[in-house]
């Protein structure tokens, strides 16, 4: 499902001399259905960045990054928008939002994008809420003024509210307490019963130990010391 | 007829073979004044449903383009094709009359300054209902039942619709131009700064609007500003301009993340954290 062949990145710093920063050479790896894989590597090692490439949110230099049918790495904008909309998901660690729109507004607008009516998408917005624990009181209110954990969730409900074939996880237990961590396992595994294709960075040791089928190590694909 | 052209061998022609094609595709465009460039060799594809976002310092361009784009200003090189109802045609070649009935139609443009798309003088009701009339309504009971619905649509009390907008605050003047333009159903809106002048609260809650009609109505949007935020949130795809011309371009959270060029680069490190 996700399929990335010697991928390589390189940052130009032009307002710092033009300084050249290469960050990534021969990146290699797939992700089947129902498979979850997960980068390992110290920070700094290329981890969210191969993730970022991989949702078209970086731009690649050389290689090739298949999700689906499509070259993220070749593709049109409209492509990419397309691919985002239907196939590919993204947690990310931060909540990015229009200020003042409700939070049950901000997890049902992906399904509401893809055409789904309003009170169906709002009900399955409000049941995965209620399963990551967000308090009912909330949902009216924007998540712009939820403490850290809550924000988070409502990025996870955003993230698995339609269901996705490819998704990409960044640290989705990372500021989560026990019984928030568990549900948030058990949308991945979830997930991967249904057949998607996940590719997640865990520094959370036992979630990876759970739910990822294979690892792999990014340091291998920075430039210099491989 | 004039500005009926066939482009059967043409790079543009192949992409509106197919059932999906863009609403509009400009070809070179460029405005000179005088010795002074205003926008060059502008090309870009814009797909229905899609929102483009054109950024750049004050001078860069993005205002003169918008207008040339609009049928406001007359380029002096170029071409905008626009899919309509009687096939592609060419708006820069088209007869002003043409334009004009297209400008009414198939075309909105919000302006940055509310007082510049309202009629200060007319009612709330009349200045939506006005270009319904513009368009062949007749029926009074018609026209005042969509004007209030658009009313209600951009959050205007229905109790206000024969308050003159003089009466109304800046955010509500907007959100009325917006009722104003959208009753039409348009296909293409243009937007210069829309929400320019307006206080920060209230911008939020303008771009929240926007975002909604554009999907529920699957418009086209060209939103020229200056405001890196505004983009992020309402923009599909962006294009950064200076000097004239479009000095790089793509997915709007690429460009702003991963920016390539020199000014880009600088354009996004520039703006103030809070």
């Amino acid at each position: 499902m996700i399929q990335v062949s010697d991928l390589s990145k390189s940052f130009t710093l032009h307002n710092q001399g033009g300084a050249v920063i290469p960050v990534m050479a021969g990146a290699t790896l797939s992700v089947a259905p129902g498979e979850c894989v997960g980068l390992t590597g110290a920070s700094g090692a290329g981890k969210s960045t191969l993730m970022r490439m991989v949702y078209g949110n970086y731009l690649a230099a050389e290689g090739s990054i298949r999700v689906g049918d499509l070259d993220v790495a070749g593709a049109e904008p409209r492509e990419i928008i397309a691919l985002r909309r239907r196939t590919l998901g993204y947690v990310s660690q931060f909540l990015r939002v229009v200020p003042r729109v409700p939070t049950i507004e901000v997890v049902a607008e992906p399904l509401l994008v893809l055409g789904v009516a309003r009170d169906e998408a709002r009900g399955r917005a409000a049941a995965l809420l209620a399963r990551l624990n967000i308090p009912e009181r909330l949902w009216a209110l924007s998540p712009t003024t939820f403490s850290g954990g809550e924000q988070q969730r409502v990025n996870i409900a955003r993230g698995f509210v339609h269901g996705y074939p490819a998704l990409l996880l960044d640290e989705p237990t990372a500021s989560l307490d026990a019984a928030n961590r568990e549900v948030v396992l058990e949308l991945i595994e979830e997930a991967k019963a249904r057949g998607a294709a996940i590719l997640g960075i865990f520094h959370d040791e036992g979630a990876r130990a759970r739910v990822c089928d294979r690892l792999v190590d990014v340091t291998c694909f920075t430039p210099g010391l491989a | 007829m004039t500005g009926r052209i066939f482009y059967e061998n043409s790079e543009i022609s192949q992409k509106f073979r197919g059932a999906e094609r863009p609403l509009l595709a400009v070809r070179g465009l460029t405005k000179r004044y005088g010795a002074r460039i205003g926008c060059a060799e502008v090309s870009f594809d814009l797909w229905p449903g899609e929102v483009l976002g054109i950024v750049g310092e004050s001078g860069s361009g993005k205002s003169t383009l918008l207008s040339c784009l609009a049928g406001h200003l007359a380029p002096d090189e170029g071409e905008v094709v626009f899919d309509t109802a009687d096939g592609l045609r060419d708006t820069v070649a088209m007869a002003e009359a043409e334009r004009r009935r297209l400008a009414r139609t198939d075309w909105a443009f919000v302006h940055q300054n509310p007082r510049d798309g309202l009629r200060m003088g007319v009612s709330a009701g009349g200045n939506v209902g006005e270009r319904l009339m513009a368009v062949g309504a007749r029926n009074y009971g018609t026209i005042r039942g969509q004007a209030l619905d658009w009313l209600g649509r951009v959050e205007i009390a229905a109790d206000r619709i024969d308050d003159r907008p003089r009466a109304f605050s800046g955010g509500m003047q907007q959100r009325l131009q917006i009722a104003r333009n959208l009753v039409t159903g348009p296909r293409l809106v243009f937007m210069d700064e829309p929400t320019g002048g307006l206080d920060v609260s209230v911008q939020a809650r303008l771009l929240d609007l926007l975002r909604g009609l554009v999907r529920e109505m699957g418009l086209s949007v060209i939103i020229v500003t200056h405001d890196l935020a505004v983009v992020r949130l309402l923009a599909d795809r962006l294009m950064v301009m200076k000097g004239g011309r479009v000095v790089e371009q793509g997915l709007t959270d690429q460009v702003l993340d991963d920016p390539q060029h020199a000014y880009t680069q600088l354009l996004v490190s520039s703006v103030l954290q809070v």
